[in-house]
């Protein structure tokens, strides 16, 4: 690891303005689960470290005006056991899908969020885009589990993150601090596929923190996760399905479907929410959903069968959530 | 010995990054040395926790609480909870394998809660109570889930134990009555290559749930 300076803030404007406006030079330490190994693999190499740990206003998951508010060092293991998040069913059944109890204990909600993208290419130090010569490694090497939609280039990564897609589908919104003061926006907007290595997978500049998620009520809405897994335990999902529906009069009247690990974004599927529309909740619902939200595919030279699996997963969402 | 003082970085060279040449036993004699002159040094620049203060890159005077008893030491920032325990202050139960937060050799316990101390930074490890497999058991009393191990015969070469012992008191400490499957989960973050798995369920099952054999 590269050696740095450490600075513990007790708010998060002295955060914010700890944090260099530049990317790279600086980093923000939560639970450290991802952080601490970039730093071991020298991804990430920042010369100063700022520790969220002892600001009091980021701790905690509460009941906020109807909703959910999870603060930015609330732990997985937090989440499992509040009694504010039991309503969100589609958020807990993903945050089972972590299951190491240490990094349950140690990671947080928002780091899930922010972790870097687990792309082998990426973290063996060939950059976010694995560009070489002026084209990314990843389309005509080992891709198997890179990303199917969104994948135009030069990114092929996929996020890493198994909560925000149950967390988009529930609406959630974040709060992020910088020097100057706090903004609000849609999580959905957090994320992006970036267009050159300058830019990376999130919109935060180098010097904003992700302070709090906020989720509106779920009262009335049928939500369900369906994570599909090579290995039960201990590893990130190959594709994930988040949905969120409500019914009026026996059909589904509104609907949001998001997908996860098949895009560099959380992968919301206005193909599969048209689908489920005025439809009620059977399984020829859930199957043409789940084909909708494929049918723009575009997978890479390994990764033919994640098509099949994240159809698969729409599919049973849906069912979950019926 | 001058290459041993904490000023002048000893966790930069070998402690951390063990190169040909460096033996396993000079290695231990060098971070006997380290951990001794850290004590004879004394605190210059005390963290606080809550301060605004930058610390490091330099050593820094952090204090641990590690099986109920406070140690003082000096560390840079980047030194990770694991490598405080082994090299500074003794504690080699928690063993160092993946160093990445996958294989679980490292857990420790810290407020009640496993961690792999290869991915925390000793730090941030302070005003926390940290548990370690040195402190669960006495010479003339081993921890419940110990005996069991030894019941079940759960280890073969052992590097992985301390963490699955660890990992296993910590689901036996928050449920008493765990399923198998509560098990499995529970010590789903630790990796045993040679696949003692079986014998380490039935070890913690039963250790949680106060089972004699």
């Amino acid at each position: 690891m590269q050696n740095f300076e450490y600075i513990a803030p007790t708010d998060t404007i002295a955060a914010a303005q700890a944090l260099s406006p530049h990317a790279g030079v600086t980093a923000v330490l939560a639970g450290g689960t991802d952080l601490v190994s970039l730093m071991k693999q020298r991804v990430e190499t920042p010369s100063r470290v700022v520790s969220l740990r002892s600001i009091r206003s980021l701790r905690g998951i509460s009941k906020k005006g109807g909703g959910l508010r999870i603060g930015a060092m609330a732990t997985v293991e937090q989440l499992l056991d509040s009694g504010a998040a039991a309503p969100y069913r589609s958020l807990l059944q993903a945050a089972r899908g972590i299951t190491a109890p240490q990094v349950r204990a140690m990671g947080t909600v928002v780091g899930d969020l922010l972790q870097r993208p687990r792309c082998w290419y990426f973290r063996n130090g060939h950059g976010l885009l694995a560009m070489h010569n002026g084209e990314s490694l990843v389309p005509n090497g080992e891709n198997r589990y890179h990303a199917i939609l969104g994948n135009k280039g030069p990114a092929y990564f996929v996020s890493a993150s198994s909560l925000a897609p149950a967390l988009i589908s529930l609406g959630a919104q974040v709060t992020v601090a910088g020097p100057e003061g706090e903004r609000e926006m849609a999580l959905a907007d957090l994320f992006r596929i970036p267009a050159s290595e300058s830019e990376r997978e999130n919109t935060l500049q180098p010097n904003e923190i992700v302070t709090e998620i906020n989720v509106p009520g779920a009262s009335g809405w049928r939500t369900a996760t369906y994570e599909v897994r090579q290995r039960q335990l201990l590893d990130w999902p190959l594709v994930t399905a988040s949905v969120a529906v409500r019914l009026r009069r026996g059909t589904v009247a509104d609907a949001r479907v998001v997908l996860g690990h098949v895009a560099p974004i959380p992968w919301r599927s206005s193909e599969a929410e048209t689908a489920l529309k005025g439809q009620s909740l059977g399984e020829s619902a859930g199957e043409a959903a789940g084909k909708a939200a494929m049918a723009a595919a575009t997978p890479l030279s390994q990764n033919k069968a994640k098509v099949h699996l994240a159809t698969v997963a729409v599919k049973r969402a849906v069912a979950m959530a019926a | 010995m001058s290459s041993n003082k904490p000023q002048d970085g000893p966790v930069r060279g070998p402690q951390h990054e063990p190169r040909e040449g460096f033996s396993r036993r000079t290695f231990i004699e060098g971070v006997g040395i380290g951990a001794g002159a850290v004590g004879a040094l004394g605190a210059p620049e005390r963290v606080r926790a809550a301060g605004n203060d930058v610390l490091g890159p330099d050593p820094v005077s952090i204090t641990l609480n590690i099986n109920g008893k406070s140690h003082d030491l000096m560390v840079e920032p980047r030194v990770t909870l694991i490598d405080a325990l082994r090299n500074r202050l003794d504690h080699t139960g928690a063993k160092k394998v993946c160093d990445r937060a996958t294989c679980g050799a490292c857990t420790v316990i810290v407020d009640g809660s496993p961690v792999y101390s290869c991915t925390m930074l000793a730090i941030e490890a302070q005003g926390r109570r940290i548990e370690t497999i040195e402190g669960i058991s006495t010479e003339d009393s081993m921890h419940a889930v110990q005996t069991k191990f030894v019941e079940h015969d759960a280890q073969q070469c052992g590097f992985c134990t301390p963490g699955l012992v660890m990992a296993g008191k910590a689901i036996a400490e928050r449920n008493p009555r765990p399923s198998m499957a509560d098990v499995e989960s529970g010590l789903s973050g630790n990796i045993c290559r040679c696949g003692t798995y079986v014998g380490v369920r039935k070890a913690v099952y039963e250790a949680a749930r106060g089972e004699s054999a």
